[in-house]
C-alpha cells in the first residue's frame, strides 16, 4: 500500500481535504474518492475529453492531472456548474436543442464550452468546433452541441444568467487550448 | 425540416405531442452530472475487479497459476473459467453459439483465440493492486500460428481455430442450415438466389465487376464497460451494469452461472453509448463469480485498451459485386460474394450484409453468397445496422460506377430500378409498405443534389442504405396513475439515445396528456414484464407499442370509474381529446386529471400493464449526399456540406430523429474515412487507443442538414417506424462516391485516409 499525501483544495468553490496516494489520478479522487461521478472516464488518456474539469481558469482532462497537483487549486466540475437559482444557460441549452443523446459525454462539453464562453461569448462555430476538438461524443455529430453552445452564448451576451456564468474557477488568464493551438 | 409524404399519417397539426419538441425527462439529470451511468456505482465493502488478458492472438493454455497473485496484500480472490459452472459443464461447440460460446468468450478455457482474451480474473481493495496481482498470474501458452484475416483464414490448409468447427450450409435466411462436416474456418455459408444470373448477364449491355474490402472497426461508444455484482451468501445476486438488455444479461449470466434466473436482479445503469456492442456483456458473470468467493460488491470497469482489445468491434470484409444493366438503365442481374470476418467465434453479421445489399432494389436475377469466417480477432459484436454498411459500401459504390459507365445520373439509375411495395427481395419476401422510392425522389430533388460543386478537387457522393428492421422480440409496459392526473411510465427498454422521451410522447398523445405529464422510467428486471434488448432500431416502435397498450387500458379502466359515479355502463362513456364523456347525458364530463383525482375513492388505484410482441417496424431507406474536397498534396478530406435523409414513417421528437441522423452520418463518415483496426502480423492491435483509433471530432465536420420524410407505417398506431440505424449506412458508398469523384480514382477499400488517397492519385498520374 502506497504512503498517502494529504491534498487541500477548492472544488466548486467549497474548500476539500483528501488524501492521494501518488499514483492517483485527479479524476479517480473526484470520482471514487470523493463520489462525484459527473465526471466521467472514457479513456484514461486524455483523448476523449469526458473527463475535463477547469483548473484555475484552465480546462484540462482530469485523468492525466496527478491528485496531488490539486494542492491548492481552485477547481470546477460539472457538479458546480448550476447554481441553487437553476441551469447555467449551456445546460438550458444542450436540453432545449437536444444536444445530448447518451449523455456521458455531456459533462465534459459542458465544461469546456463554459470555458469559453466566458472568455468568447460570441464565439462563432468555427471557433466552438476549434475549442471543443478535445472533447469526443460519439452520438451526436456534434451539430446539435455546437448549436447548443452557439445560444447559450447569445443568452450569456443578453445577460441572463450571467452572474451565475462566472465562478471563481470559471475565467482565467491563460487556457491550455489557446496555448496549444495559437 | 420534415418532409410529409403520407397524407394519412405524418400530416402535420394531426398529432398534439408527436412531432413536437419536449425537453427530454432525463435531460436534466445527464446535463448537471447527475445520471448515474455503470461505472458510477460506489457501495460499502466494495472491492474492485481487473482482468487478465491474453498477449496472444492464438495460444493454447497449458496451465494457469495464481498463487503469487493471491498472496498480494490486498487480493481477496483470483477467478478463472474453472469458476463458470458451464464451462465445466460442457465443451465448447462453437457452432452452437449462446451462453457456452459467451463464457468462453468471458474467461478463455483451453484455448485463447485473439490478443486480448479474458484469461483470469482478481479482485482486490484496490483498482491499482488488482492490476498489481495481474501482472503476478503465471500462464503458461503454447503459441500457434496466427490467423490474422480472412484471407488466411480461408486459405487451403489455415491453421483451424476450433477443432470441432464444421462449415453450415444454407439457403435460406435463418435456419441453421444444413452441416457439411467439413472442418473449416468457414462457420457457414449462406446462398440467396432468384431468377437465373448466367441468362441476366446475358441481356446486360454494361457489366461491372469489383472487389470491395473493409477493415475491422469499432462502435467507439465513449463510456467503457462496466457493472458492479453483489452476491448474496446463499441469496440473491444483482447486478448494476451498462447493457442494451437487462432480460438478455440476466438469462445469460443464470445459464453461464446454472442458477435460476429468479435469483437473479438486474438493474441498469444509464448507457453512455452503446450502438448494438453493447448488447453483450462480459464483466457481468465474472464479477458475480468474484462477489461469491469474497462476499464484497465487485465493481469491474473496462479500460478503452480493453474495450478496443477484449470487446466485439464489427467485421473486417471482402465483397465482390458484379452487375449488369441494359443502356436504358435497367438491372439485369447481380452476384454477390461477401465474406464477413467473425473474429474468434462465428456470428459475425454477415446475414444483414445479404438479405440488404442490393434489397431496395427490383432485380429479377441475383445470386448472393455470404460467407461468416472465423480469425483471431474479437469476437464481432452488432454494430448499428449489424453487416449493411459494408454491404452498401459495395453495392452502392458500384451502382455509382454503373451509373457513369451507362452515362447516367446516379439517382436516375437507383430511381429506374427501385423496388416497389409488393416486389420481392432476394429474401424471398416482398416489400411491404416502405417508401424506397419516395426517398430516392426527395433526395433527387433537393437543392443540395443539384447546387453547383465550384472548385476543382471537388467531388458529390450520393448513396442510399436499405435495413430491414426486425423488432417483436418483446416489450413490456406498465403505467400508474397518479392522483394528480399524470401517470408514470415503466418500461425495461434502456434508453441509449433518447427512447424515453419518444415512448412517454406516444403514451402522452394517447391520453390527451402533456408529454411533462407522463414521467418514464426505466426498471430492474424485477420490476417489470420481460422485454428484449434496445437494439434493431425497435424500441420507440415496439416498446412504444406496448404502452400505447398500456395507456388504452388505462382509458377504458379510467372510464368504468366515471361511469360507476355517473351511474351508467362502462359503454356510455367516452374519450374523446383527454375528457371523459357520459354518452347518456353529454353534460357529464371529467378531464383526466379531475377523474384521476377520484380513483382512489372510486375502487383504487388504476395501474395497467401490456406487452406487444408483434414486430413490424419494417425496412425502410435513408440516404445521404456529400460534397467534398480533397486536397492533392496531403490527401485531406474536406467536407464541404452533407445532407442526410431518413423515412421515419411519424417522428415522434423530431430532435432525436435527428439527432439519429446526424450521429449515424458521423459513425459512417468515420468508417469511410479514418477508423481501422491496425494489427500486427502477430495479431496485436496496434492503435487501441482514442488517440490513434482516430474518430471524428467537432472540427472534422460541417452541420449535418437532415431531411426528414414521413412515409407512414400501418404497423403502428401513430405510423412510426424505426430511427436508430439505417442513418449509419449510406454514409460510407456516399463518402466513397464523392472522394472518388474528387480525385478521378474508384476508390475501394476502407477507410479511405489520406494515405490512400495519395497513393491512388500517384498511380492515376504515373498511368496516365
Amino acid at each position: 500500500m502506497s504512503e498517502k499525501i494529504h491534498v487541500h483544495t477548492t472544488i466548486n468553490d467549497t474548500e476539500v481535504d483528501f488524501l492521494a496516494e501518488s499514483r492517483q489520478s485527479l479524476l479517480e479522487i473526484i470520482r471514487d474518492t470523493l463520489g462525484m461521478t459527473g465526471t466521467k472516464e472514457g479513456c484514461n488518456d486524455g483523448n476523449c475529453g469526458a473527463c475535463t474539469v477547469n483548473i484555475d481558469g484552465r480546462i484540462v482532462d482530469s485523468c492525466c492531472v496527478l491528485a496531488v497537483e490539486a494542492e491548492g487549486k481552485n477547481i470546477l466540475t460539472i457538479e458546480g456548474v448550476a447554481s441553487p437559482e437553476g441551469l447555467h444557460p449551456l445546460q438550458q441549452a444542450f436540453l432545449e436543442e437536444a444536444a445530448l443523446q447518451c449523455g456521458i459525454c455531456t459533462p465534459g462539453f459542458i465544461v469546456a464550452a463554459k470555458s469559453l464562453l466566458e472568455r468568447e461569448p460570441n464565439a462563432d462555430e468555427a471557433r466552438i468546433r476549434h475549442w471543443l476538438a478535445g472533447n469526443l461524443c460519439r452520438c451526436t455529430g456534434y451539430d446539435k452541441i455546437v448549436r447548443a453552445v452557439l445560444k447559450a452564448g447569445e443568452v450569456m451576451n443578453q445577460g441572463d444568467g450571467a452572474g451565475r456564468a462566472t465562478t471563481a474557477a470559471g475565467a482565467g488568464p491563460t487556457d491550455q487550448r489557446d496555448v496549444y493551438n495559437d | 425540416m420534415t418532409t410529409t409524404i403520407d397524407k394519412t399519417a405524418g400530416t402535420p397539426g394531426k398529432y398534439k405531442v408527436l412531432g413536437t419538441r419536449p425537453v427530454r425527462h432525463d435531460g436534466i439529470e445527464k446535463v448537471t452530472g447527475a445520471a448515474r451511468y455503470g461505472a458510477d456505482m460506489n457501495m460499502p465493502e466494495m472491492l474492485h475487479g481487473k482482468i487478465l488478458r491474453s498477449p496472444h492472438a492464438h495460444a493454447r493454455i497449458r496451465s494457469i497459476d495464481t498463487s503469487k497473485a493471491e498472496a498480494l496484500p490486498g487480493v481477496m480472490a483470483v477467478a478463472t473459467s474453472k469458476d463458470l459452472p458451464i464451462i465445466q459443464a460442457r465443451e465448447l461447440n462453437p457452432g452452437q453459439g449462446g451462453p457456452r460460446l459467451l463464457a468462453e468468450n468471458d474467461l478463455a478455457d483451453k484455448k485463447v483465440l485473439y490478443k486480448g482474451h479474458a484469461v483470469a480474473a482478481v479482485a482486490a481493495t484496490s483498482p491499482h493492486i488488482a492490476e498489481e496481482a495481474l501482472a503476478l498470474i503465471a500462464v503458461d501458452y503454447e503459441v500457434l500460428p496466427t490467423v490474422l484475416g480472412w484471407r488466411e483464414a480461408m486459405k487451403e490448409g489455415a491453421t483451424l481455430l476450433h477443432d470441432n468447427l464444421t462449415e453450415k450450409f444454407s439457403a435460406t435466411r435463418g435456419g441453421a442450415g444444413e452441416d457439411t462436416g467439413n472442418k473449416s474456418n468457414v462457420a457457414s455459408h449462406l446462398q440467396l438466389k432468384m431468377g437465373n444470373v448466367e441468362q441476366g448477364f446475358k441481356e446486360a449491355d454494361t457489366i461491372l465487376e469489383r472487389e470491395y474490402n473493409t477493415q475491422t472497426i469499432h462502435q467507439g461508444y465513449i463510456e467503457p464497460f462496466a457493472c458492479t455484482a453483489q452476491w448474496i451468501p446463499e441469496g440473491r445476486l444483482t447486478i448494476w451494469t451498462s447493457t442494451q438488455g437487462i432480460f438478455g444479461v440476466r438469462g445469460n449470466v443464470a445459464a453461464i452461472l446454472n442458477i435460476p434466473e429468479s435469483m437473479i436482479k438486474i438493474v441498469p445503469m444509464e448507457i453512455g453509448g452503446g450502438f448494438g456492442g453493447k448488447g453483450t456483456g462480459y464483466l457481468e458473470p465474472v464479477a458475480a463469480v468474484l462477489s461469491k468467493k469474497t462476499g464484497h460488491p465487485i465493481k469491474m470497469v473496462m479500460s478503452r485498451k480493453e474495450v478496443f482489445e477484449g470487446t466485439g468491434p464489427s467485421s473486417g470484409t471482402s465483397i465482390t459485386v458484379k452487375i449488369g444493366a441494359k443502356k436504358d438503365g435497367t438491372i439485369t442481374a447481380a452476384q454477390l460474394g461477401m465474406i464477413y470476418e467473425a473474429g474468434a467465434y462465428p456470428g459475425s453479421p454477415m446475414v444483414g450484409g445479404v438479405t440488404s445489399a442490393v434489397s431496395a432494389y427490383k432485380i429479377d436475377n441475383v445470386l448472393i453468397d455470404g460467407y461468416d469466417v472465423v480469425c483471431n480477432k474479437p469476437k464481432t459484436a452488432a454494430y448499428r445496422a449489424p453487416g449493411h454498411p459494408q454491404a452498401a459500401f459495395a453495392a452502392e459504390s458500384a451502382l455509382d460506377e454503373l451509373a457513369d459507365m451507362l452515362g447516367m445520373d446516379p439517382m436516375d439509375l437507383r430511381l429506374k430500378n427501385v423496388a416497389m411495395e409488393g416486389d420481392r427481395a432476394v429474401t424471398g419476401v416482398p416489400h411491404a409498405h416502405v417508401g424506397l422510392k419516395e426517398v430516392m425522389d426527395v433526395m433527387k430533388a433537393h437543392p443540395h443534389y443539384t447546387a453547383p460543386l465550384g472548385g476543382p478537387n471537388r467531388g458529390r457522393g450520393v448513396a442510399t442504405g436499405y435495413r430491414l428492421n426486425g423488432g417483436g422480440s418483446g416489450s413490456s409496459a406498465t403505467i400508474n396513475v397518479l392522483a394528480n392526473g399524470t401517470v408514470n411510465l415503466t418500461t425495461g427498454s434502456m434508453d441509449l439515445s433518447g427512447t424515453r422521451v419518444a415512448i412517454a410522447m406516444q403514451v402522452a398523445e394517447t391520453l390527451g396528456l402533456t408529454a411533462e405529464e407522463v414521467t418514464p422510467q426505466v426498471v430492474d428486471t424485477d420490476s417489470v414484464g420481460w422485454t428484449g434488448g434496445s437494439g434493431g432500431s425497435r424500441i420507440t416502435f415496439d416498446t412504444g407499442r406496448a404502452s400505447i397498450a398500456a395507456a388504452q387500458l388505462v382509458i377504458e379502466q379510467m372510464g368504468a370509474r366515471a361511469a360507476r359515479l355517473w351511474e351508467v355502463q362502462p359503454e356510455d362513456v367516452e374519450f374523446v381529446d383527454g375528457i371523459f364523456i357520459c354518452t347518456k347525458n353529454t353534460d357529464d364530463k371529467f378531464t383526466f386529471k379531475e377523474l384521476a383525482g377520484k380513483l382512489m375513492t372510486t375502487g383504487g388505484p388504476v395501474t395497467c400493464s401490456a406487452m406487444d410482441t408483434q414486430g413490424g417496424v419494417g425496412g425502410a431507406l435513408a440516404g445521404n449526399i456529400f460534397d467534398v474536397e480533397v486536397d492533392p498534396e496531403t490527401g485531406k478530406v474536406d467536407i464541404l456540406r452533407s445532407t442526410v435523409f431518413l423515412d421515419i414513417g411519424q417522428a415522434a421528437h423530431p430532435s432525436y430523429v435527428e439527432g439519429q441522423m446526424q450521429g449515424g452520418t458521423l459513425q459512417g463518415i468515420g468508417w469511410a474515412l479514418n477508423e481501422e483496426y491496425f494489427f500486427t502480423p502477430e495479431g496485436v492491435m496496434a492503435n487501441s487507443s482514442l488517440l490513434d483509433y482516430r474518430m471524428p471530432t467537432s472540427l472534422d465536420l460541417p452541420m449535418i442538414d437532415t431531411v426528414i420524410i414521413e412515409y407512414a407505417n400501418p404497423r403502428h398506431p401513430y405510423g412510426l417506424r424505426g430511427a436508430g440505424e439505417h442513418p449509419i449506412i449510406a454514409p460510407l458508398p456516399a463518402m466513397a462516391n464523392a472522394v472518388s469523384r474528387a480525385i478521378g480514382v474508384r476508390m475501394a477499400t476502407l477507410p479511405i485516409s489520406p494515405g490512400a488517397i495519395l497513393e491512388a492519385i500517384e498511380k492515376k498520374n504515373t498511368n496516365k
